[in-house]
């Protein structure tokens, strides 16, 4: 657990392409700010979902895929030399005077004048799969992601999925557990060419178990598992014994913590006032899909709005005693300097 | 336009109007089906517009291609009869085409 505590001006909640223009909008007025983002790289829904789709709705670039958009947001706020988190999700939310500290699952903390939720559809969290009773056996004996290896150690474990996630983990806990069985309803993989090579010979040489099939049961007490149902290709079922399982079905989004830090909601959005976008909390503005107001339109073109506004109206917060002037890019040599081309 | 009947675990069905053009998801989204959870919004990138197509209608709605039958991987309980509904694109040789919503998209 790191405990560095990270002083800043805002803190922005997702790194999609509304929180990667904030830091534009945020840089023009002088606030410097720090993302977080529960993925590993920016982009949020653009890159994680749509990579190669064209978009075709962004002014003046008649077609731009998610990867490219992303791209040319990371290029264009380059100057404001914005700090990024990647892998986690901040959880708590405390007030402090002025401001609040931040703190994310792997305990980095952050203190800052202003938060900015950007978080698209909400937190990109694994998909459950819908088997009867499986909340007794998380984070007991089923897991969605590894973050000690050892607790894996000598035990008896069964991943489910055919894709790099699911195959990732088949290669890496194999050599530290006892025994390991992959499951996945076909025997094609959608996954890295090379890891499914990798798998292939660990299943011909015995050390790994595929089972062709989908898991329909659970068996255990306690939240421990004894054993899962295993619904085969021939549509026979059998029993397939195992200590820990690990369905890898992708990702979703929730809302998450967001919830507890005591804004305003409805129906999982962010109501906000049309002027500042500003939540029901001071100092805590929300942009982006995760906001609702009349008209909403879930665009990416008006996140960009929102965040303009949103910009215009946090700078009283991290500057009380100054004045704010409204400059065009075009003209102003001061916003010129910011954005490094004078 | 196609009548499309959407049937949910509990036999519940609805019927809805769909236009050629537009996919069963975009039918099923437009009209409020429960059960259509669509989280992408068409990309084929989420697999939670899972159905099930009727028997009758499975050689008219054809097979997946390789990018959904990817995607059905994070599906859960998939069948010989799964699709998602986003990849299936209404035409007036759909008219009538039944599908079941299975019972949770995640």
């Amino acid at each position: 657990m790191s405990e560095e505590l990270i002083k800043t001006d805002a803190v922005i909640v997702g790194a999609g392409p509304v929180g990667l223009f904030a830091v534009f909008e945020l840089g023009l007025v002088d606030i410097k700010a720090h993302l977080i983002d529960i993925l590993d790289r920016p982009g949020g829904q653009c890159t994680e979902l749509y990579p190669e789709k064209p978009i075709y709705d962004v002014p003046a670039l008649a077609v731009v895929t998610g990867q490219e958009l992303t791209d040319k947001l990371m290029e264009q706020i380059k100057p404001f030399g914005a700090e990024f988190h990647f892998n986690q999700r901040v959880d708590t939310l405390e007030r402090l005077d002025g401001g609040f500290r931040l703190t994310t699952d792997l305990g980095k903390r952050f203190e800052c004048k202003i938060v900015i939720i950007a978080a698209g559809g909400g937190s990109f969290t694994p998909k459950r799969p819908p088997l009867p009773g499986i909340e007794a056996y998380e984070d007991k004996s089923v897991f969605y992601s590894v973050r000690k290896m050892e607790n894996f150690r000598g035990r008896d474990v069964l991943i489910v999925g055919g894709g790099d996630s699911a195959l990732d983990w088949t290669l890496n806990l194999q050599p530290v557990v006892k025994s390991l069985t992959l499951v996945h309803r076909r025997a094609e993989f959608r996954a890295a060419p090379a890891s499914v090579q990798k798998m292939l010979a660990l299943v011909e040489s015995g050390d790994v178990n595929f089972k062709l099939g989908q898991v329909t049961e659970l068996h255990g007490d306690n939240g421990q598992l004894r054993s899962v149902t295993v619904k085969g290709a021939d549509g026979e079922t059998f029993e397939q014994k195992t200590e820990i399982m690990m369905p890898f079905f992708g990702l979703t989004m929730k809302l998450g913590p967001v919830a507890d830090w005591g804004i305003q909601l409805n129906e999982n959005l962010i109501p906000v006032d049309t002027a500042k976008f500003e939540t029901s909390e001071p100092r805590i503005f929300a942009i982006g899909d995760i906001n609702t107001y009349p008209g909403k339109l879930k665009l990416i073109l008006s996140g960009f709005h929102e965040a303009a506004l949103m910009a215009q109206a946090a700078h009283k917060y991290v500057y009380p005693d100054k004045k704010l002037i409204f400059q065009y890019t075009t003209s102003s040599s001061s916003l010129q300097k910011k954005l490094g081309v004078k | 336009m196609a009548k499309i009947t959407f049937i949910q675990n509990d036999g519940t069905e609805r019927v809805v109007e769909a236009e050629p053009g537009m996919t069963v998801m975009e039918a099923a989204v437009k009209n409020s089906v429960a059960g259509i959870a669509a989280e992408c919004g068409g990309a084929c990138a989420c697999a939670t517009c899972h159905v099930y197509v009727d028997e009758a209608w499975r050689e008219a709605t054809g097979t997946p291609e390789q990018m959904e039958e990817d995607m059905l991987d994070f599906a859960f309980d998939i069948r010989e009869e799964s699709r998602l509904s986003c990849q299936i694109k209404v035409t007036d040789a759909l008219d009538g085409l039944v599908v079941r919503i299975p019972t949770k998209q995640f």
